[in-house]
């Protein structure tokens, strides 16, 4: 069946096309020109200056450091997230008791938690804690806010395991623990792919812990690094653009080659 | 992990003698986790989310400076916000913010979802572009996005024609435009994908059926296309408004909450209260309506449309 072509809704993502390439457009060519030619002729302007300057005057101004810092805290969320959720998870599919469905619906509830909303008591528990200015502070509250979307998503994914092969295993007299480590946690890759690309993103997006937790250069992460720059330095633009990029090839790197799991993250983050 | 594992076992150890009964009730009962698979996650998120987020109602009550220890003072708090006339300004940016994105963002990721639906390649090139604004962070948005407005050095220092003196920050109503626009820009992407996978799961019969009833473009997408689309809105627009009260980097980054105070929404209203002025005990309040706010939402969200409903929709996307 041959249809003619949808011109409004060609027209539309055309006008969206420009209205994304465009900045993407001068947010590359910005990153490969020398700040006087772009203060000069414009952000619009084809650039007639190549430099790699803005890049490496990022990591000058601190970048290397955060970029460690971020991946620091990425890799430690994402390990809370792995040891605490596929457990829960499992409850949650699995277990008929009370206890369990009333742990499910707290996580239900705290779906609808922003971080914004607990962010005064976390600086004062944090403090209390000593953690203020830490690594570990913003870890522990970023691994908690990444729990009840991560839960859901793989609950999602293991209820999809059919009942017999459970039965089947339980005929063989499985405990619950050999079910979970031969059945569950094999059957769930597709899921736990998932959470690991969420939490990851939550981690190294992450802005509102870090602000309000940390202080000390030794301590930032790339997105407070991205906020100071542009505080301090707010008019060298390439050169804070060349930051913005660096920021984003870690996740450029995961949509080419792990892009399913990426989308699916990503609509984990606007479930929150 | 080991405590996990040794408690688990505990747990299930009870259980143990009924997998003796007849092979017949075996289906019935088979091995089950207890809830001490679910006790470690559940300590872990009530010590960092739930007891916050109790101290915030409490903290609500009180003073507190940051550093003398926190004072009762009963509901001074709540009494001096509701006669602060910023805080009840910042509800009604935030409410108008919020109504904007909606208006903004829903007719264009309606649109873009049902086009980027179709099989075509071109549409599967230019979709792989379309999405990347979802990749930068919400940080890297906001500065992208004030490199480009910058007054002097951005896009509006080109093309005065179309922008005036070229400061868009400089003013209330574009301040506002200049927000609305930066979250479309960060928020369509991720809507759209969610119209996709609802618009591709819509069973191409019907539409077959239309056209041999001679129902032309605009009246099957108006008869059967967005009716289709009916759960995937419910979704999209509470994700949306949920979003849109919890707006934080953009008005940060953008304008501070300027000029003056004529942006100031109420999450940024909170950061402002508590930790540049030092005012916990405010902040904590206005903290405790965007709680509210949001919990009557997703409460709505659960009943109504359903997380499960969430995740068929996320089916169809590839």
């Amino acid at each position: 069946m041959r249809r003619r072509p949808n011109y409004l809704a060609g027209a539309g993502s055309l006008v969206w096309l420009f209205l994304v390439g465009l900045p993407l457009y001068v947010l590359l060519a910005a990153t490969l020109r020398t700040r006087q030619d772009y203060a000069e002729n414009g952000p619009i302007s084809i650039p007639d200056s190549f430099t790699l300057d803005n890049y490496t005057g990022a990591f000058d101004s601190g970048f290397g450091q955060y970029f460690f810092n971020t991946l620091v805290v990425t890799g430690c969320v994402i390990g809370i997230v792995l040891l605490l959720v596929p457990p829960l998870a499992y409850a949650i599919v699995r277990s008929r008791g009370r206890a369990t469905s009333a742990i499910f619906r707290l996580f239900l509830l705290g779906l609808a938690i922003p971080a914004q909303a607990v962010i005064v008591p976390m600086f004062y528990l944090i403090s209390e804690a000593g953690l203020y200015d830490n690594l570990l502070g913003v870890i522990l509250p970023t691994a908690a806010f990444c729990l009840p979307m991560s839960a859901l998503i793989l609950s999602g994914a293991m209820r999809d395991i059919s009942p017999e092969l459970y039965e089947a295993m339980a005929m063989d007299g499985a405990s619950p623990r050999r079910m979970f480590f031969q059945l569950v946690l094999p059957l769930s890759r597709g899921g736990l792919s998932t959470i690991v690309v969420f939490s990851a993103l939550q981690a190294w997006n992450g802005f509102l812990f870090p602000l309000v937790l940390t202080q000390s250069d030794s301590s930032k992460v790339v997105t407070l690094g991205l906020y100071n720059f542009q505080t301090e330095h707010g008019i060298d633009i390439p050169g804070l653009l060349g930051a913005v990029v660096l920021s984003m090839v870690p996740i450029l790197l995961v949509y080419l080659f792990a892009r399913r799991a990426l989308v699916q993250g990503l609509m984990g983050v606007g479930g929150k | 992990m080991t405590t996990q594992i040794t408690s688990a076992r505990s747990a299930a150890g009870p259980r143990k003698g009924s997998r003796r009964r007849p092979p017949a009730s075996s289906a019935t009962k088979v091995g089950r986790p207890g809830f001490a698979w679910a006790l470690p996650a559940a300590v872990f998120f009530a010590l960092f989310a739930i007891i916050p987020l109790i101290m915030v109602a409490v903290l609500s009550f009180m003073t507190w400076d940051g550093l003398s220890s926190p004072q009762f003072t009963g509901l001074d708090n709540w009494s001096r916000l509701m006669d602060d006339p910023v805080m009840v300004k910042s509800i009604w940016l935030t409410l108008l913010l919020t109504a904007l994105g909606v208006a903004l963002q829903t007719p264009l990721s309606i649109l873009l979802g049902v086009w980027a639906a179709g099989h075509q390649r071109n549409r599967a090139v230019l979709s792989v572009i379309y999405f990347i604004p979802l990749l930068l962070s919400a940080t890297a948005v906001s500065v992208l996005w004030r490199a480009l407005l910058d007054p002097n050095f951005g896009i509006p220092a080109d093309a005065t024609w179309l922008f005036g003196d070229g400061n868009l920050f400089g003013e209330q109503a574009t301040a506002i435009g200049v927000l609305a626009f930066v979250s479309t820009w960060q928020f369509t992407p991720f809507h759209t994908l969610i119209y996709q996978g609802a618009a591709r799961a819509i069973p191409q019969v019907l539409y077959q059926a239309a056209e041999i009833d001679g129902a032309g473009r605009y009246r099957q997408f108006f008869h059967i296309t967005l009716p289709q689309l009916r759960n995937a809105m419910i979704t999209s627009m509470i994700l949306m408004i949920v979003g849109g009260l919890t707006t934080f980097e953009t008005v940060l980054i953008l304008t501070q909450g300027g000029p003056g105070t004529d942006t100031t929404i109420s999450a940024y209203y909170m950061y402002d209260k508590a930790f540049k002025s030092f005012d916990y005990g405010t902040g904590s309040a206005i903290a405790l309506v965007l709680v509210v706010a949001a919990t009557i939402i997703s409460l709505i969200v659960v009943r109504v449309s359903g997380y499960d409903k969430m995740r068929s929709s996320m089916e169809g996307v590839s």
